[in-house]
């Protein structure tokens, strides 16, 4: 039960002796200042990429054009989409990776800590590239982040190969990132922390990295090939030279789904630990969990063309991509009945980041159904490219993937900082973007069933009224994470003592370590019972 | 300490970059997949032999020929009829016509595509403008053959076949590599 906890007073490592100032943090190997430093950028992220959500609902609020041109919407669209993905979302959960797999398994830190500085460092510099780029003559990509061949090649802007050197240096930080934590799980792990003994956290992370190492190249390679169709000459997607425009949407989708599992299967690893220790019960069915995350992510493998329905494919490929992607429904349905499950005469309390974990269990089942509803060949020709898939996808990727990272945030907070966070305002971030994220995203299904196209700046007359309607929803949704940052600038700088164990029900290695956690922990590996 | 580590990581770094090298792989492993399917509505790139099997004279396929400049392509491009019954097995020519309508030299590719795509193995073209790039001097106009015949293989369930035609504009591509070709000899 008791931690080996040693105080850095008497480590001899070098980075003991940590630099102060900017230096500590440029220089830095550790593990939690890696993950903090991750943190903070995806918050930057998220706000930035959020404040062009801003740009995208008020041209939105009515019909006709008001405040930008048709092109600079184009390229607030992509680039939203492209921060929101691979600037916030992807950063929030390495940063998490970061903090708390060491802690987890009981490591002293990640296994291999200078590449760990090198790939959140060369970050900041891709999303620098990727912005500047929206400064240049002719504008930043405005094809969409799903850059489909010719819109990303033929008909791109100049600032192409910004993009594509932005999304370059993304991809080798994540598969850095990803190889860091597969060495870090499968060598560091404590005596005794066998591999059905790990937190679900890590195993789901354990599971993303390798999809990350997985299809993250690809799209290095697919974003290669717009580079040298668009500028050297070659025809990989230009059915003049012998290409084929609809190979680019394969080879991106190839990539494309398996990250939409990237992005969420941290998310089911954060929400299975949140929820046992609030309904003061263990994990239901904790194998089970393990082999669904497994099978959801061999799925995606499977599956890409189903965003494809609309290319023109014979019968037989629709009903296999239908078939598969509607199996999925299996495993994911096996993961909400175990949260369900574990809530089920438990002694539950609804702190914050309990709040958000219900909050995805629900919303995210919501996007889940949608996405079956997308999955059905037939019906997908009425809903393709219109807002129905946007209010899918932003279910599963808002109210799933940052709704676990914010609750995540609120139960580790005190881990990290020592101090609790203020409960009365977090109740009020909580109640603000449950109610505003709603307004926002729920009557997307009903304009896109409608026949709203989405990455349009103007539309028909008869969505003025939901289209107002959900602009509200958008800009009370952006106002209320301004809640956030008050409550995280307010529990960094002080706040009530929190405990070690910081709740009546946590269970695992990083609640045994003090509050905050000491620069060094686990230096000596625990003993696992 | 890193020492252990490093078997691991070399490992899985070499995964990342065999990944890359497939998504590159996926370029001909599309273009074999869509050959042995005709998924894609992609004919053959080469001529057929013109030993065509016996005539099927009992049922009869309806040939549309649909031919379109791409939008920065200048030329007229039409086929001479819009349609044409066939017997399959019979070898047909079939002329497309191509106007240059401006003052300069340009050089087309034409790009075939065959709706519904399984019966693209079954359209067999002995000769085609499409295998090759045309060139057509400013204010010239000419005919471009295709002769072709409809396999008599073909499941009996497609009783019409659209041949389609996409002109491109190659004429930046073609300087590019006639230039490249001439320096090594000069």
């Amino acid at each position: 039960m008791s931690a080996v906890v040693t105080d850095h007073e008497h480590d001899h490592e070098h980075h003991d002796h940590k630099p102060s100032g900017i230096k500590r943090w440029l220089y830095t190997t550790n593990h939690k200042d890696i993950g903090t430093m991750y943190l903070v950028f995806a918050l930057i992220m998220f706000f930035i990429g959020g404040a062009m959500a801003m740009v995208i609902r008020a041209e939105l609020f009515q019909p006709g054009m008001q405040f930008v041109e048709p092109n600079f919407f184009n390229q607030m669209t992509t680039v939203h989409g492209l921060i929101m993905v691979f600037g916030a979302v992807m950063p929030a959960f390495t940063g998490l990776a970061n903090w708390m797999i060491p802690m987890m398994i009981g490591a002293p830190d990640m296994a291999l800590p200078r590449m760990n500085n090198w790939s959140f460092w060369i970050l900041p510099f891709a999303f620098l590239i990727l912005l500047m780029s929206l400064f240049m003559p002719g504008g930043g990509p405005s094809f969409g982040w799903t850059f489909y061949a010719p819109l990303s090649t033929t008909y791109s802007s100049d600032s192409t190969a910004l993009f594509v050197f932005s999304v370059h240096i993304m991809g080798i930080s994540s598969i850095m990132g990803a190889i860091n934590v597969i060495v870090t799980i499968f060598n560091l792990r404590a005596p005794g922390m066998t591999w059905m003994k790990m937190p679900l956290f890590v195993w789901t992370w354990l599971i993303t990295a390798f999809l990350l190492i997985m299809v993250m190249p690809v799209l290095a390679g697919v974003v290669t090939m717009v580079l040298t169709d668009k500028y050297f000459g070659t025809s990989f997607f230009d059915a003049a030279g012998g290409g084929d425009p609809v190979l680019f949407q394969h080879i991106f989708w190839f990539f494309g789904h398996p990250e939409v599992y990237i992005m969420i299967l941290p998310a089911f690893g954060i929400v299975s630990a949140i929820v046992p220790t609030f309904a003061r019960k263990p994990l239901f069915g904790y194998a089970s969990m393990v082999y669904a995350t497994s099978s959801i992510a061999l799925l995606s493998f499977l599956v890409w063309a189903h965003h494809m329905f609309t290319t023109g494919m014979p019968v037989a490929g629709a009903l296999f991509f239908m078939y598969c992607t509607m199996l999925i429904a299996v495993p994911t349905g096996v993961k909400v009945f175990n949260w369900v499950a574990t809530m089920w005469r438990g002694a539950m309390t609804f702190e914050v980041p309990m709040m958000f974990a219900l909050a995805f269990i629900v919303l995210f089942t919501i996007g889940g159904f949608s996405g079956l509803m997308l999955a059905i060949t037939p019906a997908d020709f009425q809903y393709h490219d219109t807002y129905f898939v946007v209010a899918h996808f932003h279910y599963v990727l808002v109210t799933g993937a940052v709704f676990s990272i914010i609750a995540a945030a609120y139960y580790w907070l005190p881990k990290w900082t020592g101090h609790m966070y203020d409960e009365k305002l977090g109740q009020w971030h909580f109640w603000c973007s449950l109610i505003s994220v709603n307004l926002l995203f729920f009557p997307m299904h009903f304009v896109g069933l409608a026949g709203m196209p989405r990455r349009i700046p103007d539309y028909a007359l008869q969505f003025a009224d939901f289209n107002a309607f959900i602009s509200i929803g958008g800009f009370l949704f952006g106002a209320s994470q301004l809640i956030f940052v008050w409550v995280l600038v307010k529990c960094a700088r002080g706040g009530e003592k929190a405990t070690a164990q910081v709740w009546e029900g946590a269970e695992g290695l990083e609640w045994q370590v003090p509050s905050p956690a000491p620069y060094h922990t686990f230096d000596t590996p625990p003993v696992i019972k | 300490m890193a020492l252990r580590h490093k078997p691991l990581t070399v490992k899985l770094a070499v995964t990342a970059l065999a990944m890359f090298g497939f998504g590159f792989a996926l370029v001909p492993l599309y273009d074999v997949f869509c050959d042995l399917t005709g998924l894609n509505g992609k004919t053959a790139a080469t001529a057929a032999s013109a030993e065509a099997a016996m005539i099927d004279t009992s049922r009869q396929v309806v040939i549309e020929f649909v031919a379109r400049p791409n939008k920065q392509m200048p030329w007229v491009f039409k086929p001479e009829v819009s349609r044409m019954t066939v017997h399959p097995g019979e070898i047909h020519i079939m002329n497309y016509l191509a106007e240059n309508p401006t003052g300069r030299m340009i050089v087309g590719q034409a790009v075939p595509s065959v709706s519904p795509g399984q019966a693209a193995l079954y359209f067999h073209k002995i000769e085609c403008f499409c295998f090759t790039q045309q060139q057509l001097a400013g204010g010239k106009n000419m005919l471009m053959p295709l002769q072709f015949y409809v396999d008599p293989a073909l499941p009996s369930q497609f009783s019409t076949i659209t041949l389609s035609y996409t002109l491109y504009d190659v004429t930046n591509a073609w300087q590019d590599s006639s230039a490249v070709s001439t320096q090594p000899g000069e």
